[in-house]
């Protein structure tokens, strides 16, 4: 009898490349061509290497992190590099990488020239890896022994096409060595064939020298030979050498990226490392560059390289988006809509839904039919992450506009055929940033997705009470009610209307979402409240699944129900470990201070004390403030900025966004279409009393901070912010300072944003939003540094970029409340009153404390060079007993405002 | 042999050794015996370490599961690595106890096989996950940090895998993986030891899915577990532990359609009360595992914590009408 277990045939006798790292990946020949993420690589990637080098684990993990979150679905490791201990490194990273889930969902390739290297890290990672590479370089013997232990951990293998004698550089030699590479694995080691992958070796062309001529076209004929006479294994290259020749060519090189993988992956190509933002569509690339292109790649005449050469200096410099193709619209109707939906084209779609609208028998199965067969494409891009929310908005945007057009037909229908009812959409959903809270650019983001995918939105705005959120379900009949916050208030808020639907015997689903909110206060404070579906959703693609399982009669009662029981386990689990922690007593805490030596600290008395007003901030000057990375994350493409504008993934779409935001934060500066103002002051201080600071203005002011309560080890000292300032003393004490200041970029953003979405154009109202908010935040970076170098002018000779902005590499800190170091928006009322905010530059509080006009930034100015940000933690509830007394307010108050830092007991 | 039954019938594994253990209320004194009465360190439940000190008591229990209809049996060494006796300091009889272990329950097979010809009885050396995980931290504030490497791990599963082969065990039985890459070192000793030896040995391999959440404790869904244990030859895949019968329909119903494997499946007697005990009856039980022959979901079958004679008896009855799942293999 055979051992049945040697065989792994499917039922139909196919074989497949399978993978694993939490999450399966099988290679199917459905599978489209497998990317291999590459930027974990030391000798791949500059910036890896650096954060290796200085042991930045952290940030490497981000990297790690973007490509898979942009998609790549495998992650290549490398850290070969001669000022590395690669064995070290490798197992250290792997280490990291394993613990985060997010990343190890998929399989590691562990990429070294050194198989002590390859070995440790297949020592550590559970998955089934892919090991990156062996070949027969170094004999027979040793490729069969480390092949060996290939198959006993598990894992599957890149062979080089690579021997004794040295690179398979020809036709004939890679199937030479692929073949006997095949033979020696499948017959002596009894590896499965289908854990075999080839790099065959691509090498450029076009470098002049006649022996290259053929290195594409042998590459890829090799391809095909072995797809067709190793059964069952896999073919994948590095595709950027192909056009080495041709750096600093970009549209050359896009061009021959993309007809050296058209050609290579009919050939059975089906893996491989290509960067997505130097690649362009085979389809649109121009005839007489593709032709001379094909002619060098597949070696179709003598002179193709020197054509090329001739060729490429006329393109050189000509930018893509020049090129307006419009061959598209010859196409049949539907594909011209879908079109103008996927790309977000605008331009056309009046004339084209005229069309249809004139063949249809009533105009509403224009958007049931047409529209909805586009959107559906849209959704099915984005829901497969080969489309990203900055072009959903876009789409969106298409399809309310041509929904507009046809609405006038629709209404006039309805009047000669009232019996004929509404169209059944696929379901309402309430949209609404809770009371006191003024942010809504994530709010916005999904309810224009879940519009795309024919939900009708109900939106109620910003700062809704609770009780008019209750009344308009009511009277939409809604079917989903969805709520938004950003500031840590706003957590009551969706506590106390969970209780209110609950009390009014509410069924419908609550969505939960926003900056503060999180999976963790959604399982153990809101749903405990109400009985029915509860669910956070982090993300606007998230959404539109969790709404589609909620609506759908055949998977509502399920989903319900698992996520009932997931928040049940998930909220069991997180209070099993929070009791874990320890905390001091506040009197501890304070014993272990953060002590400055205020003997020879140095204090600098301010330039100008008192307050100064900016009545009419220009623009202009905050540009090169601002740091654009949060700007992306708001859209929700993950990446650094500038990097992301390359990324391998979500580069190409991060440089569109960009370019957009470009141009409208030019007309915002060339019309003045935004108007920013500020203020701030600076103060004689002391500390009193540990923990608070008194402030000399024209009357006196006291600050409260709060102290860090958890027992860390040994040595770490618990801060609070009037560490930072030198105490009130008897006698020989220092007089010290401190600041505080307002500034805001929002006046004209609300009036901007309202009259886009008049003109159906939800993206360009939600970039103004997303602007004037980064523009905030530059003003406050800008003022900082005013007030660093000239106003306090404690740094008159600092000389810092804007990077180093960013990464707070300055001298003194500049804290806000209601963020970790001093979570307490409460404060923000005594800046109000010390700076006269409102009455000064008109920016307000809502009843939760957050700030009107929303892109609004206010905060304390610290001074001292041993100041530093820091996250406050969970504090006790003697703290908050001896806070409330210290600051004159009632416990509870105290107890509401503190809530989400203060620790269960 | 053990494979041609396989596509005859559905084989029935045993229950849980520990709960049939604890009936027997044995004390410290009874735990230590004569041999380890002056041993420096507490011995009550180390379980293993019956099969020195009460060998009648571990044959018993094999008996009454052979008697109530198991073809497999499992030897009484879940414990029985160095990394897991450390907790005992123990480590120097770790050779012993899985030897005896094996040695007694294959006693207790070759009796029940001599008087039931027509129903061989096998013997299935347990191979527990020890008490370390070898890709997760047991640090939450030191992720990168780990326990156990992958050779301590191989090097003290190669030990008892060696003396579960010398003393008699038919098969290995690798089970209750948390964490996959202890079972990828597990599997890395049997294929050494299989080499050493020239010999073949049939495994199965058993994970366990923690949660509702439907992966491992490591993280792994089912599918992502089966595929990073498939690259040896099993005898078998499948679950055990933490979930009830019924919990573990979706992840069977997962691995049977994409596994070429027999698959086995022996799950707790339901989830624990809120006494931490499980008291899923015997017939509810056999009620739930009707699902899974049903849709012909499994090929050996038996029970985890909580189960009893009585279980595999009432298991056995159910399943005796049903054919096994069809393994796509000629054999």
């Amino acid at each position: 009898m055979r051992a049945f277990d040697e065989k792994r045939k499917t039922k139909n006798g196919q074989r497949f490349l399978k993978l694993s790292g939490l999450e399966p990946l099988v290679v199917t020949p459905e599978s489209n061509f497998i990317n291999v993420g590459e930027r974990t690589n030391v000798a791949g990637s500059k910036k890896f290497l650096r954060l290796i080098k200085e042991e930045k684990f952290e940030e490497a993990l981000d990297v790690a992190r973007h490509q898979v979150e942009g998609g790549a679905q495998i992650i290549d490791i490398n850290m070969d590099d001669g000022l590395i201990d690669g064995k070290e490194a490798m197992v250290k990273f792997l280490n990291l990488v394993i613990a985060e889930p997010d990343i190890a969902r998929v399989p590691i390739m562990i990429d070294s020239s050194k198989w002590e290297i390859i070995e440790a890290g297949l020592q550590v990672v559970q998955g089934k890896c892919v090991v990156n590479s062996i070949s027969l370089k170094e004999g027979e013997e040793e490729f069969i022994n480390h092949a060996k232990l290939v198959k006993r951990y598990g894992a599957a293998v890149i062979v080089m096409a690579f021997d004794e004698v040295g690179q398979a550089d020809n036709y004939d030699r890679r199937i030479e060595i692929s073949r006997r590479s095949y033979d020696i694995l499948v017959n002596k080691v009894g590896l499965p064939p289908e854990d075999i992958i080839f790099d065959l070796n691509i090498f450029p062309v076009a470098t002049g020298m006649d022996e290259h001529k053929r290195n594409a076209i042998d590459f890829i004929e090799a391809t095909a030979w072995v797809r067709q006479n190793l059964p069952h294994c896999s073919v994948s290259g590095g595709v950027s050498n192909v056009s080495f020749s041709f750096r600093g060519n970009n549209p050359v090189r896009e061009a021959m990226h993309s007809v050296f993988l058209y050609h290579a992956i009919k050939a059975g190509m089906n893996m491989g490392i290509v960067n997505p933002t130097m690649l362009e569509v085979y389809d649109d690339i121009p005839k007489d560059l593709l032709e001379h292109v094909e002619d060098v790649m597949l070696n179709r005449r003598d002179d193709a390289t020197e054509k090329l050469l001739d060729f490429a200096e006329t393109v050189v410099g000509k930018a893509k988006e020049s090129k307006v193709d419009l061959s598209w619209r010859e196409e049949p109707l539907q594909n011209r809509i879908t079109r103008a939906l996927v790309k977000g084209i605008d331009q056309y779609i009046e004339e084209d839904v005229e069309e249809a609208r004139q063949a249809a028998k009533k105009p509403i199965e224009v958007i049931e039919g047409h529209l909805m067969t586009g959107m559906n494409v849209v959704g099915d891009l984005f829901g497969s992450g080969k489309m990203f929310l900055p072009q959903v908005v876009k789409s969106a945007r298409v399809m309310k506009k041509a929904v507009a057009y046809l609405l006038p037909y629709i209404e006039e229908e309805k009047l000669l055929n009232p019996e004929a009812g509404d169209a059944d959409g696929a379901g309402k959903i309430l949209m609404a940033t809770v009371k006191g809270d003024v942010h809504d650019i994530g709010k916005n983001i999904v309810s224009v997705v879940l519009a795309c995918n024919n939900y009708e939105i109900v939106d109620l705005g910003v700062m809704v009470p609770p009780d008019k959120i209750i009344a308009s379900a009511i009277e939409h009949k809604v079917d989903v009610i969805g709520l938004s916050g950003l500031i840590t208030p706003s957590l009551d808020e969706m506590v106390h209307l969970a209780k209110e639907m609950e009390r009014k015997n509410f069924t419908v689903p609550l969505l939960i979402g926003g900056a503060t909110t999180s999976k963790a206060h959604t399982a153990v404070k809101i749903d405990p409240q109400y009985s029915q579906a509860v669910v956070h959703v982090n993300d606007a693609s998230r959404a539109v699944t969790v709404v589609g399982d909620l609506l759908q009669k055949d998977t509502s009662a399920g989903y319900k129900k698992s996520i009932k029981e997931d928040y049940d386990v998930f909220r069991e689990k997180f209070l099993k470990r929070s009791v874990k922690k320890e905390y001091k007593t506040i009197a501890e805490a304070r014993e272990n201070k953060f002590k400055i030596n205020w003997n020879t600290t140095e204090i600098v008395k301010p330039a100008r004390l008192g307050i100064q007003i900016i009545e009419e901030m220009d623009l202009n000057k905050l540009v090169p403030f601002i740091d654009w990375t949060p700007f992306f994350r708001s859209w929700e493409l993950h990446g650094k900025y500038p990097d992301i504008l390359d990324d391998n993934v979500v580069g190409l779409q991060a440089a569109d966004l960009f370019a957009d935001a470009q141009k409208m934060l030019k007309e915002i500066l060339d019309e003045q279409k935004l108007k920013a103002k500020g203020i701030f002051g600076l103060f004689p201080a002391n500390s009193i009393n540990d923990d608070d600071i008194e402030v000399q203005a024209d009357e006196e002011f006291v600050f409260r901070t709060l102290r860090q309560q958890l027992k860390r080890r040994e040595g770490v000292a618990d801060y609070a912010l009037a560490d930072f300032v030198a105490p009130k003393t008897s006698g020989s004490g220092k007089q010290d300072y401190i600041g505080c200041f307002c500034v805001s970029t929002g006046f004209g953003t609300t009036e901007l944003a309202e009259a886009y979405e008049k003109d159906l154009d939800d993206y360009s109202s939600i970039m103004v939003k997303a602007l004037a908010d980064r523009l905030a935040e530059a003003f406050a970076e800008y003022l900082h540094k005013e007030v660093r170098t000239k106003h306090w002018g404690y740094a008159a000779d600092e000389n810092l970029d804007n990077e180093e902005l960013i990464s707070e590499s300055y001298k003194g800190i500049r804290p806000a409340p209601g963020y970790p170091a001093c979570p307490d928006h409460l404060e923000k009322l005594t800046i109000w009153e010390l700076l006269k905010v409102e009455e000064k530059i008109g920016v307000k509080l809502t009843e939760s404390l957050a700030m009107w006009p929303a892109a609004s930034v206010s905060g304390y100015y610290f001074g001292n060079e041993e100041a530093k940000y820091f996250g406050l933690g969970k504090i006790k509830a003697d703290q908050v007993a001896d806070f409330a007394n210290r600051k004159g307010i009632k416990l509870e108050k105290a107890r509401k405002w503190l809530a989400p830092n203060i620790v269960d007991e | 042999m053990i494979k041609d039954l396989l596509h005859q019938k559905i084989l029935i594994l045993d229950g849980a050794m520990g709960t049939m253990l604890q009936r027997y209320k044995f004390t410290e004194d009874d735990f230590r015996g004569e041999r380890f009465k002056d041993w420096e360190h507490p011995l009550q439940g180390n379980n293993d370490l019956l099969s020195l000190t009460q060998p009648e008591a571990i044959a018993e229990v094999h008996r009454k599961y052979f008697a109530a209809g198991a073809d497999i049996v499992e030897t009484n060494t879940f414990s029985g690595t160095t990394i897991a006796m450390a907790d005992y300091h123990m480590e120097d009889l770790v050779y012993e106890l899985n030897y005896e272990s094996a040695r007694i329950a294959k006693e207790v097979a070759k009796d029940f096989t001599t008087k039931e010809p027509h129903k061989p009885r096998f013997v299935a050396g347990s191979i527990g996950p020890t008490n370390k995980t070898a890709s997760m931290s047991p640090d939450v504030n030191d992720p990168g940090f780990r326990a156990v490497s992958f050779d301590e791990l191989r090097i003290a599963y190669k030990q008892q895998v060696e003396a579960l082969l010398d003393g008699g065990a038919d098969i290995l039985l690798v089970e209750t993986i948390f964490d996959t890459l202890n079972a990828k070192a597990a599997l890395f000793a049997i294929e050494e030891v299989k080499e050493e030896r020239t010999i073949d040995v049939p495994i199965m391999v058993s994970g366990t899915i923690t949660d509702a959440s439907g992966r491992t404790l490591s993280g792994q869904t089912a599918e992502a577990f089966l595929i990073s244990v498939s690259h040896i030859p099993i005898l078998s895949v499948g679950f055990n532990c933490a979930l009830g019968a019924k919990q573990l329909v979706p992840h069977l119903e997962v691995i049977s359609t994409k596994s070429n494997h027999a698959i086995s499946a022996h799950p707790n007697a339901g989830l624990p009360n809120a006494f931490g005990e499980y008291d899923e009856s015997p017939e509810q039980m056999a009620a739930q595992i009707k699902e899974y022959v049903e849709k012909g979901l499994i090929n050996i079958v038996g029970g985890c914590c909580g189960t009893t004679p009585e279980h595999i008896t009432a298991i056995a009855n159910v399943v005796a009408d049903y054919p096994p799942r069809t393994l796509f293999v000629d054999s």
